[in-house]
């Protein structure tokens, strides 16, 4: 038995050289490359192995989030930076999943919309599926696994997860490496180091949320100043029983001169008056 | 970095692992229980990527879940490790859990028992053993005062050397651990040990004074 593969054969020369043009498009050599092709390097996606490299540890970004008494304070900066561009000083990097829980936003832009979005859905799904509102825990873990399915295919992701739950107030810490750790006191980003420094200073468990709202801001103001891949608005949200409140949102260069005031310098000595012509 | 150690005594095991979860140079977090229990008489302690640490320790302590379901009967501690391996095995292949894994248990027959397994499906049965850069540390200690007939407070005893010789010698030494116990009345968190080291009171006014 012979198996028939003409179908898999090129007939366009034969028919048009029948016809009255003279091949064209699908004339003889037409199945040639038009043009000339760019020599392959040896390792031709090696450009994917780059770019995941130039993604890790590149969240120009701060972004932070704590638990204490009242609930959850959620902090972030606005600006979004490709390189050395800055290319928006106006980004909602704190994005709100559902009215009782909040995602913030570390690594790449698009990645952290896609998916905080998709967990929205998710959530809201496992809403309607099960007549309560999912757990900080379970939504969380819903994301950690998708990324861990995604670990190594370029995602760059770090987020943190936060929102008030039949349990009282959830924080979960969760990447695209695959990690997911719960705990109270979270910042991520390039400015996170700067961020930890104020906030492991002057974080207490027992505060007033105006006190709390402060340290959040006054964390990420520190490190816009700081780190040069964040800057812009400084957003803080609260999460307490009856959901997120947006609480601030300021300017880091107001912010400044709210902080440090410029101080008016005696003048020592007046200009005196240019003689009269 | 991350230390796991493990011991067998007379009639139990101990695993302490340090509870630090860390970034290239950022501890995230200082109290991650890394030592899982996995059922009531199995310890797993493991080490590795944290990705893969969470997602590989769970897929076996279900699975191990899954087979008393259905049949009524505990996994043994060898049983379990020998599966433990076989996964190791076959990801390593495919896709490889980087996790390192003591696993510990107490099983009515054999007593207790203490297990070596590597991201590389490297399978061993031991009495005393470490991961990690640790391991350099405890290891030598744990050769020279280990003993077989030892009870729980003279392993616990070891395990706390091995912790402040990692905190004396190690560059980077996690601030604080959890010591796990599997004995036949089961596996059980026995303690922690936090690091304590507040500036002294004294110091620190005297130091605002010159300040002033």
């Amino acid at each position: 038995m012979k198996l028939d593969v003409s179908a898999m054969e090129n007939n366009f020369a034969a028919h048009a050289a029948g016809g009255e043009d003279d091949g064209g498009l699908f004339g003889a050599g037409a199945d040639l490359p038009a043009m000339e092709l760019p020599t392959c390097p040896a390792d031709f996606d090696g450009f994917q192995k780059e770019t995941k490299e130039m993604l890790k540890h590149k969240k120009g970004t701060t972004t932070l989030a704590f638990i204490f008494d009242k609930g959850v304070i959620v902090a972030a900066d606005s600006r979004a930076s490709m390189g050395g561009y800055i290319s928006s000083q106006t980004v909602r990097k704190i994005i709100e999943i559902n009215p009782y829980m909040l995602g913030t936003m570390a690594g790449g832009a698009a990645d952290c919309q896609f998916w905080h979005r998709n967990l929205g859905i998710k959530c809201r799904l496992h809403e309607l599926a099960n007549k309560r509102r999912i757990s900080i825990a379970g939504a969380s873990k819903l994301l950690a696994n998708i990324l861990y399915s995604y670990r190594g295919m370029g995602l760059s992701i770090g987020t943190m997860i936060a929102g008030w739950d039949e349990k009282g107030p959830g924080l979960y810490y969760v990447d695209s490496e695959g990690a997911r750790l719960m705990g109270s006191r979270f910042s991520v980003g390039s400015g996170s180091l700067y961020a930890y420094g104020i906030l492991d200073e002057g974080y207490r468990y027992v505060m007033p949320v105006e006190e709390a709202a402060e340290l959040a801001r006054r964390a990420i103001y520190q490190a816009t100043f700081r780190d040069g891949a964040s800057g812009g608005c400084v957003s803080v949200y609260h999460v307490g029983p009856n959901g997120w409140t947006k609480l601030s949102g300021d300017d880091v260069g107001e912010l400044h001169y709210k902080y440090y005031p410029v101080e008016a310098i005696p003048v020592e000595q007046e200009m005196a008056d240019a003689p009269a012509a | 970095m991350e230390c796991v150690i493990g011991v067998v005594g007379r009639d139990f095991a101990v695993v302490a692992a340090d509870t630090s979860a860390v970034q290239s140079i950022l501890v995230h977090k200082t109290d991650e229980d890394k030592v899982m229990v996995l059922d009531s008489h199995k310890l797993m302690g493991a080490s590795g990527e944290p990705g893969d640490r969470v997602q590989f320790t769970e897929f076996i302590q279900k699975n191990l879940h899954l087979y008393q379901f259905r049949n009524n009967i505990p996994l043994s501690t060898a049983a379990t490790a020998n599966f433990t391996r076989g996964e190791l095995a076959t990801a390593l292949r495919k896709n490889p859990y980087y996790v390192n894994v003591l696993l510990a248990g107490y099983d009515s027959d054999v007593g207790a028992s203490l297990y070596y397994i590597d991201y590389i499906a490297t399978f061993h049965k031991i009495e005393k053993g470490a991961f990690g850069y640790g391991s350099y540390f405890c290891l030598s200690l744990m050769d020279k005062l280990y003993r077989p007939d030892m009870s729980v407070e003279e392993a616990v005893d070891l395990v706390d050397k091995c912790i402040k010789e990692i905190r004396l010698r190690l560059v980077v030494a996690p601030q604080n651990f959890i010591i796990k116990i599997v004995d036949k009345e089961g596996a059980r968190e026995y303690a922690r040990r936090a690091y304590t080291d507040s500036p002294p009171e004294a110091a620190t006014s005297e130091a605002a004074t010159v300040a002033a």
